[in-house]
């Protein structure tokens, strides 16, 4: 890559600029700063695009009743079961269990805070579910176009 | 208590952590120096390990062992240790912090609140140094950063403790002491040929330059296989890999062809540039590659066509490096046998 081809594309950065490696005329290698690229920024929208989608679809279920609101902080924080319980130090098949609703609503101010710790939240807001996803690609792109 | 400490940016996290510990140590050493000595080149593809649900690609060796290589090569005692225990990891930190010892650390990417939002994904493999602490604040060089930054102690717990792959328990590594005399040519001459031999000679198929075909092969079958979904995800993620974890473009291939062309100068072989040349231009067929998937992921184009298209380019970069690890491979041969009749 030539130090003038060093991509200046912002957006999910958020501002934070990174070293390239780039050459010189004559070849000479320096570090230069780019403050993003239009390839990562897309493939990187994507991923997030795949959570949010995901996590519409979890508000679905919770809503009919058939998961619990620990189905959608556990896919808002990018986890699956196995990685959940090891978060948490439950046994697998106890997370699962406590993606039931009727199990979760039964369980036990003790339990509820070690997800709620885990999560970075109140015991309140994990035993309640937003209607629209509170995770927005728009407030970590800062390029602002839509892709 | 904070120690003075250099930070300087860079773009991989543990090449640059080798780099300014080593630094510190008063060895003058670039990041494509310690990413060379350390031999961080590398591919492979393993679909059996998953990251963020989706397969792992690399282009870097596992995480550790470019700080462990370089400073085994240049003759550097280091210390690591694991622990199982958070608070014994937190107070031999503090420890060493009050000993003056800067100390490198793995961690996740997850729980690290300076992250820009958008790039906290479950990835263990990052690096940092703590050079201090105020108060309950972790003094971080954290080499993919412009500036030095700070982390409470306990987001720099939960970092150290993250769960998932590659889990970093923990995990840190630190300079005992340096050696009277560094041989440096040595060392880069054994960074040479260890890189030439995982690319060009893995026993496994997922790895090397075998890795490149087979993930080239397996992409072919992705649309049939994943439908199309599914795939523009895979692609995605290989992207994300190749550029986004610090790579300093061209999944590392750029700053490899930047060590080539300092080793060039400190071991006196002017045939290692030409080869430096080869290994950006394969570096700029890495970053085509990345921009012509990244744009079949907004659905510019159709799709089979496109992924047919992309996986003839994995064949081509497969065989530009295969050539160009042979010949790098055959001129530190014959400049080592050289050196020995010398």
């Amino acid at each position: 890559m030539k130090k003038e081809q060093v991509p200046q594309h912002g957006g999910m950065t958020a501002g934070c600029r990174e070293i390239n490696y780039a050459v010189d005329e004559e070849g000479r290698y320096s570090l230069e700063l780019s403050v993003g690229w239009e390839a990562k920024n897309a493939t990187l929208r994507l991923a997030w695009e795949a959570i949010v989608e995901q996590l519409h679809l979890v508000i679905v279920e919770i809503r009919a009743g058939q998961k619990s609101p620990l189905a959608y902080h556990m896919v808002k924080n990018q986890m699956d079961v196995p990685l959940l319980a090891q978060y948490s130090g439950f046994a697998r098949w106890r997370v699962k269990r406590h993606l039931k609703p009727q199990v979760f609503n039964r369980l036990n101010s003790r339990a509820l805070v070690v997800y709620a710790d885990l999560f970075r939240i109140s015991i309140a807001e994990l035993q309640e579910v937003p209607d629209q996803p509170d995770l927005r690609i728009e407030d970590m792109d800062t390029s602002g176009a839509s892709l | 208590m904070t120690i003075d400490f250099h930070h300087r940016q860079f773009a991989h996290c543990e090449s640059g952590v080798t780099a300014n510990l080593l630094n510190h140590y008063g060895f003058n050493c670039s990041e494509a120096l310690a990413f060379g000595i350390g031999s961080g080149l590398f591919f492979a593809y393993a679909p059996f390990v998953r990251l963020n649900f989706l397969p792992l690609t690399t282009f870097r060796t596992a995480p550790g062992s470019i700080f462990k290589k370089t400073t085994k090569r240049l003759g550097i005692k280091v210390r690591q240790q694991r622990f199982s225990n958070p608070g014994a990891a937190e107070r031999k930190l503090d420890l060493l912090l009050a000993e003056g010892c800067p100390v490198g650390a793995q961690t996740g990417v997850f729980w690290l609140p300076y992250f820009p939002p958008a790039y906290r994904f479950h990835f263990n493999g990052h690096n940092l140094v703590v050079t201090g602490k105020e108060g309950d604040d972790y003094l971080i060089s954290d080499p993919i950063f412009e500036q030095p930054v700070r982390c409470s102690g306990d987001d720099l717990r939960k970092a150290r403790f993250a769960r998932g792959a590659l889990a970093p328990k923990g995990r840190i590594y630190y300079i005992e002491s340096m050696p009277a005399h560094i041989e440096l040519s040595q060392a880069i001459v054994a960074g040479i040929k260890d890189v030439c031999r995982v690319m060009l000679s893995t026993p496994v198929p997922v790895a090397g330059v075998r890795g490149i075909r087979f993930l080239s092969r397996r992409l072919v079958g992705w649309p049939t296989r994943l439908g199309e979904k599914r795939t523009l995800q895979h692609l995605g993620h290989i992207v994300r890999m190749q550029e986004e974890i610090g790579t300093g473009g061209g999944g590392f291939r750029f700053i490899y062809a930047a060590f080539l062309q300092e080793a060039a100068a400190v071991v006196g072989n002017d045939e290692l540039l030409p080869l430096s040349a080869r290994c950006t231009a394969i570096g700029d067929a890495w970053r085509e590659f990345a921009l012509l998937a990244s744009r079949a992921c907004k659905g510019r184009a159709e799709l089979q066509p496109s992924i047919t298209d992309l996986a003839q380019r994995l064949e081509q970069s497969a065989a530009a490096e295969e050539s160009l690890f042979r010949d790098l491979q055959q001129v530190i041969n014959r400049s080592a046998k050289k050196g020995a009749v010398r």
